[in-house]
C-alpha cells in the first residue's frame, strides 16, 4: 500500500497553547483510517491543519503534511485552492449547519463544479449533480431544495454527495454522524464504504464513537491530550488495546458483536490544555500510573508488526524493570 | 402565494385602522379649523366671512360623527383631503404631491445610498478582520453621535459660508422654473448634495456597525469553513456564503428605515429648507394646519405600511426558510 497523505510531526498552538503535538500519521491509498479521541483530543484540530482550515488564532508552528510529494503546508493559497476539493474534500456534520441555509443544495453542489471544472456547462453541471444525487440515493427533484427542507439523514447524504462531485482521492469525514440517530449513521456509514469501493478513494473518520470506528476503519490512531497515543489496525486494538486510554475508550461504548461486557468509562475528564500534567497526560486518569508516568512522557514506539503506542507499560521504552515491562492489565 | 394574499389581508386592515386614527385625532382635539383661522387672521374677519368659512370647510351642519366618517372616507378615496389653511386655499393633495417627490428624492436616494455603502463596508470590515476597516468604525460612530442639525448647520457654515462652494438652502435655485431641463436638473443635484452627504455621514455608521457583527457571526459557522474547503473563490464565498447570511437583520431594519423616510426628513428639511414633506409638515404644525398635519401623517403611514411589505417581499426573496410552501 502507497502513502497518499502524510502527516509529519505536526504540531498546532493556539495563541501560547499547543493542542497537538508532534503528531506522526499516514493514510495510505484505499484505506479508511480512524481517528479516535474524546472532545478536546485534538483530532478535528489535527485535520484542519492538515488541510490549512484553521482558523486564527490558530496556527501551526513546525510539521509538514505530504500530499503526491507535496507539503501543503507550504503551498501558496493559489496552488492550494485548486487542490482543494479536487484531491481533498471533507465530511462535515452536514446535518447541523454545513450546508448553506439560504442556497439550493444544487446550487451549493453546482458551486464546487463551477469553480472547479469551467469547461463543463450549465447542462453538463446539472446532469452531474442528479448524478451525484442519484448516488447517494437522493431523489433528483431534491436538487432544487434548501437545506431546511431536508431532514438531518438526507442534508448528511448531500454533503457525502457534494465531497465526492470532483471525486477526490481522500475524503475526511469529521464527526459525520454524530447528530443522526444510530439506524441512518449505520445506513450512510455502509453507504460511504460502497463508495468507497467503487470510487477507489481513502478516508480519515474522525470521530469519538470508537465502537463505529472498530467497525468501519482499517487502521485506527487514538489520540489524547494532542498526542497519538496509540496505533494499531481496528480489529487489533478491538481485540487488546494496550493503551489504559485506548482500553477505557473501548469499554466506554457497548460492542456491536462478541459477549456482553461491562460499561466502564473512564474516571476524570480531559486534560485541559491550559494546566496540562506532567509526564504522561493521561496519568492522573490512568489504573495503571507508575511514578515515571507524572515525570517523562513515553515516545509512540512500535510494539510489534504493525502497532505503535505510546505508554511506559510497553518494555521496549527501556523500563528497568525485572518483568521487562510485561503489560500489566 | 396564500402567503402574501395573507399578509396583503394583514396590510388592509392595519391600513383601515391608521386612516380611522387619522380620522378621529383631529376631532378630539379642542377647537375647530376656522377657530384656527380666525386667529391665524388676527380677527381681521367679518361674521359674513366666518359663516362662509364655516360652509367652505363642512361644519355648517352638525353631522353625526359617524356620518362624518363616512364622509370622510368619501373623500379620501376621491383624493380630497381637504384644503390646507397654511397655503390657504390650495387643496392639501396638490400641496403633498409637490412636496412628496423632493423629499422621496432626497431622503429616499440618500437612505439607500446609506444602506449599500455601510452594508457593503460592514462586509468587507468583518471579512477582514482587523484590517485597517476595523479603525474605520469609531470615526463613523463619532459622526453618527453627533445630532443631525448640528452637523447640518456645521455643513453649511464651512461649505456655503467659510468656503461658499454649495448652496446653502432651499431644493434648486431661485429664478428656475421646475422642468425637465439640464440646467435644473444641475441645481437640483447641486442643491442636494449637503443635505445628502450630511444624511449618509449620520446614519451609515449604523449599516457598517451591524452588518460588521453579523458577518463576524456568520463566518464562523461551519458552512463558510465548508466553502472554504471547497476551494471555493473569496469571492464568492464572501458574498453568497457569508454575507447573504449576514445580511438578513439588516433588511428588516432597512425596511424600517424606509418607512422613516417622509417622517424622518423633518429635521433635514428644516436646517437646509428642503421644499420637502417635512419641510411641510413643520410649516404646519406651526399654523395648526389640521387637514395638511392629517395629510402628512397619511402619507407617513402609507409609508410605513409600503416599507414593511417590501420587507416582507424582500425577505421571502432572500431567506428561502420563510417560504410556507416547498
Amino acid at each position: 500500500m502507497s502513502p497518499v497523505l502524510e502527516i509529519r510531526d505536526l504540531s498546532v498552538d493556539y495563541g501560547s497553547l499547543r493542542a497537538v503535538h508532534d503528531v506522526s500519521l499516514t493514510l495510505n491509498a484505499g484505506e479508511v483510517l480512524g481517528l479516535a479521541g474524546e472532545s478536546g483530543s485534538g483530532k478535528s484540530t489535527l485535520a484542519y491543519a492538515a488541510t490549512r482550515l484553521l482558523q486564527p488564532p490558530g496556527r501551526v508552528p513546525s510539521g509538514e503534511v505530504l500530499f503526491k510529494g507535496h507539503d501543503l503546508l507550504s503551498l501558496t493559497e493559489k496552488q492550494l485552492q485548486v487542490l482543494r476539493w479536487n484531491e481533498i474534500a471533507i465530511v462535515f456534520q452536514g446535518a447541523m449547519n454545513a450546508l448553506n441555509p439560504v442556497i439550493s443544495v444544487g446550487t451549493q453542489i453546482d458551486d464546487v463544479l463551477r469553480t472547479h471544472r469551467p469547461s463543463m456547462s450549465r447542462p453538463e453541471r446539472a446532469a452531474r449533480g442528479r448524478e451525484l444525487l442519484s448516488l447517494v440515493g437522493i431523489p433528483v427533484d431534491r436538487l432544487s431544495s434548501y437545506p431546511h427542507q431536508l431532514s438531518g439523514g438526507m442534508r448528511q447524504r448531500v454533503m457525502i454527495a457534494m465531497a465526492l462531485a470532483l471525486e477526490p482521492e481522500i475524503v475526511i469525514m469529521d464527526e459525520p454522524t454524530t447528530a443522526l440517530d444510530v439506524v441512518v449513521q449505520r445506513q450512510i456509514l455502509g453507504q460511504m464504504m460502497r463508495l468507497r469501493e467503487t470510487l477507489g478513494f481513502s478516508i480519515v473518520f474522525i470521530t469519538h464513537d470508537i465502537s463505529l470506528l472498530v467497525e468501519f476503519s482499517d487502521r485506527i490512531a487514538i489520540m489524547y491530550g494532542g498526542r497519538v497515543v496509540e496505533e494499531a489496525p481496528a480489529s487489533e486494538i478491538y481485540r487488546a488495546a494496550k493503551h489504559p486510554y485506548s482500553q477505557g475508550l473501548l469499554s466506554s461504548f457497548p460492542a456491536l458483536r462478541g459477549p456482553r461486557r461491562e460499561l466502564r468509562g473512564i474516571p476524570g475528564s480531559p486534560p485541559d490544555l491550559r494546566s496540562m500534567p506532567a509526564g504522561c497526560p493521561f496519568h492522573p486518569r490512568c489504573p495503571s500510573a507508575m511514578d515515571v508516568c507524572g515525570e517523562r512522557m513515553p515516545a509512540l514506539e512500535p510494539v510489534g508488526e504493525r502497532r505503535r503506542v505510546a505508554c511506559w507499560l510497553e518494555g521496549v521504552h527501556g523500563l528497568d524493570t525485572d518483568s521487562n515491562g510485561a503489560p500489566a492489565v | 402565494m396564500t402567503f402574501l394574499l395573507r399578509r396583503a389581508a394583514f396590510y388592509l386592515v392595519t391600513l383601515w385602522a391608521a386612516i380611522t386614527a387619522n380620522f378621529l385625532l383631529p376631532r378630539l382635539l379642542p377647537g375647530d379649523p376656522v377657530q384656527a383661522m380666525i386667529t391665524k387672521l388676527g380677527g381681521r374677519l367679518n361674521s359674513d366671512a366666518m359663516a362662509s368659512l364655516y360652509i367652505l370647510f363642512g361644519l355648517d351642519e352638525k353631522k353625526s360623527i359617524w356620518a362624518q366618517y363616512v364622509d370622510y372616507w368619501g373623500a379620501l378615496l376621491r383624493g380630497d383631503l381637504g384644503l390646507s389653511f397654511t397655503f390657504f386655499p390650495t387643496p392639501v393633495a396638490d400641496v403633498l404631491s409637490q412636496s412628496l417627490p423632493w423629499t422621496l428624492g432626497l431622503v429616499g436616494v440618500t437612505t439607500v445610498i446609506a444602506f449599500l455603502l455601510g452594508t457593503l463596508m460592514g462586509v468587507y470590515a468583518g471579512w477582514k478582520r482587523g484590517s485597517w476597516m476595523d479603525s474605520l468604525i469609531p470615526v463613523t460612530t463619532f459622526l453618527s453621535s453627533i445630532p443631525y442639525f448640528w452637523l447640518g448647520l456645521i455643513a453649511i457654515s464651512v461649505f456655503s459660508v467659510t468656503f461658499p462652494l454649495l448652496p446653502a438652502s432651499g431644493g434648486y435655485a431661485a429664478g428656475l422654473v421646475p422642468e425637465w431641463s439640464g440646467e435644473f436638473i444641475g441645481s437640483v443635484l447641486e442643491h442636494a448634495v449637503l443635505p445628502g452627504v450630511t444624511i449618509v455621514v449620520s446614519s451609515v455608521a449604523g449599516w457598517i456597525l451591524g452588518m460588521r457583527n453579523m458577518m463576524v457571526t456568520v463566518t464562523a459557522e461551519d458552512y463558510v469553513l465548508v466553502a472554504r474547503a471547497k476551494g471555493l473563490s473569496q469571492r464568492r464565498i464572501m458574498f453568497a456564503y457569508a454575507a447573504r447570511n449576514a445580511v438578513l437583520p439588516s433588511i428588516s431594519g432597512f425596511a424600517l428605515s424606509l418607512g422613516f423616510i417622509v417622517g424622518g426628513a423633518l429635521l433635514v428639511e428644516m436646517v437646509f429648507s428642503y421644499p420637502g414633506l417635512g419641510y411641510v409638515l413643520f410649516q404646519g404644525i406651526g399654523a395648526k394646519d389640521y387637514p395638511l398635519m392629517q395629510g402628512v401623517f397619511l402619507v407617513i403611514t402609507l409609508a410605513v405600511l409600503v416599507a414593511n411589505l417590501l420587507a416582507d417581499v424582500g425577505y421571502l426573496l432572500l431567506d428561502p426558510r420563510t417560504r410556507r410552501e416547498g
